[in-house]
């Protein structure tokens, strides 16, 4: 095996383990591995929720997920890279989201995960909207995000 | 013809997924972000609401930018609102 990137926008939900696997037996240089999940939670500004729905911009999404693991490569040295975005209709405590990267040491892989993180969350062409009991409510888009992206 | 594609909480109110329009419009070509904005806007108070330029990001094939970008015959342009993956 050698280095990948892996891009996924899929309904389905992903294998955890199986995501790891792939990272650790590309290669056996790198020595840190870092992952990110982002799960659905059941709070969201003090109201309970009991699912999201997530919509995307295809063609755009998977050119946006592409172009932010360049940017990441460009910064760090890298090993291979694995995003996987969920989209439709997801429930409580579902995996949303999985960001995987690999390097020689942990500093790269550290700051890489949360780089791509952040920018995924200003940059990439997804909506949530929240099931609630008080009804469906699309999510506003956070100032605090988008000055962690641009922090960068 | 240009294609404007709109999503998240823009396609919802002006239940509008997808439209096809010609570059000309009254005689003057729709050749930027700008001039397609206020066009668009100008369809309805709910588009001009939620059109407006700091609520509405846009995308010229397939590549997020700015109202000053010039738009030409066969560009794909998609308004949306800020992001929220993740």
């Amino acid at each position: 095996m050698s280095h990948f990137t892996y891009i996924s926008v899929q309904s389905q939900d992903f294998d955890f383990a199986h995501e790891y696997q792939k990272l650790r037996d590309s290669n056996d240089s790198d020595g840190a591995l870092v992952t990110f999940v982002g799960l659905v939670r059941d709070m969201n500004l003090q109201q309970s929720v009991s699912g999201l729905f997530l919509e995307h911009y295809p063609g755009m999404t998977e050119k946006v997920l592409n172009n932010i693991v360049e940017k990441a490569r460009s910064k760090w040295q890298l090993g291979s890279v694995s995003i996987i975005h969920r989209v439709g209709q997801l429930q409580v405590s579902e995996q949303i989201v999985f960001v995987g990267v690999t390097s020689q040491h942990r500093q790269s892989a550290y700051h890489a995960n949360e780089f791509m993180m952040d920018y995924l969350k200003t940059q990439a062409p997804f909506w949530k909207k929240e099931t609630t009991h008080q009804g469906d409510k699309w999510i506003e888009a956070k100032a605090s995000d988008s000055e962690k992206s641009q922090g960068w | 013809m240009l294609k404007i594609l709109f999503f998240g909480q823009l396609k919802e109110v002006t239940k509008t997924e997808c439209l096809e329009i010609e570059l000309m419009q009254g005689g003057q070509p729709l050749n930027s972000v700008a001039t397609l904005r206020r066009f668009l806007q100008s369809k309805g108070d709910i588009w001009n609401e939620y059109l407006a330029y700091g609520k509405a990001l846009v995308a010229v094939n397939q590549e997020m930018t700015d109202d000053d970008t010039a738009i030409n015959d066969s560009d794909e342009i998609a308004f949306f609102p800020p992001v929220t993956g993740g």
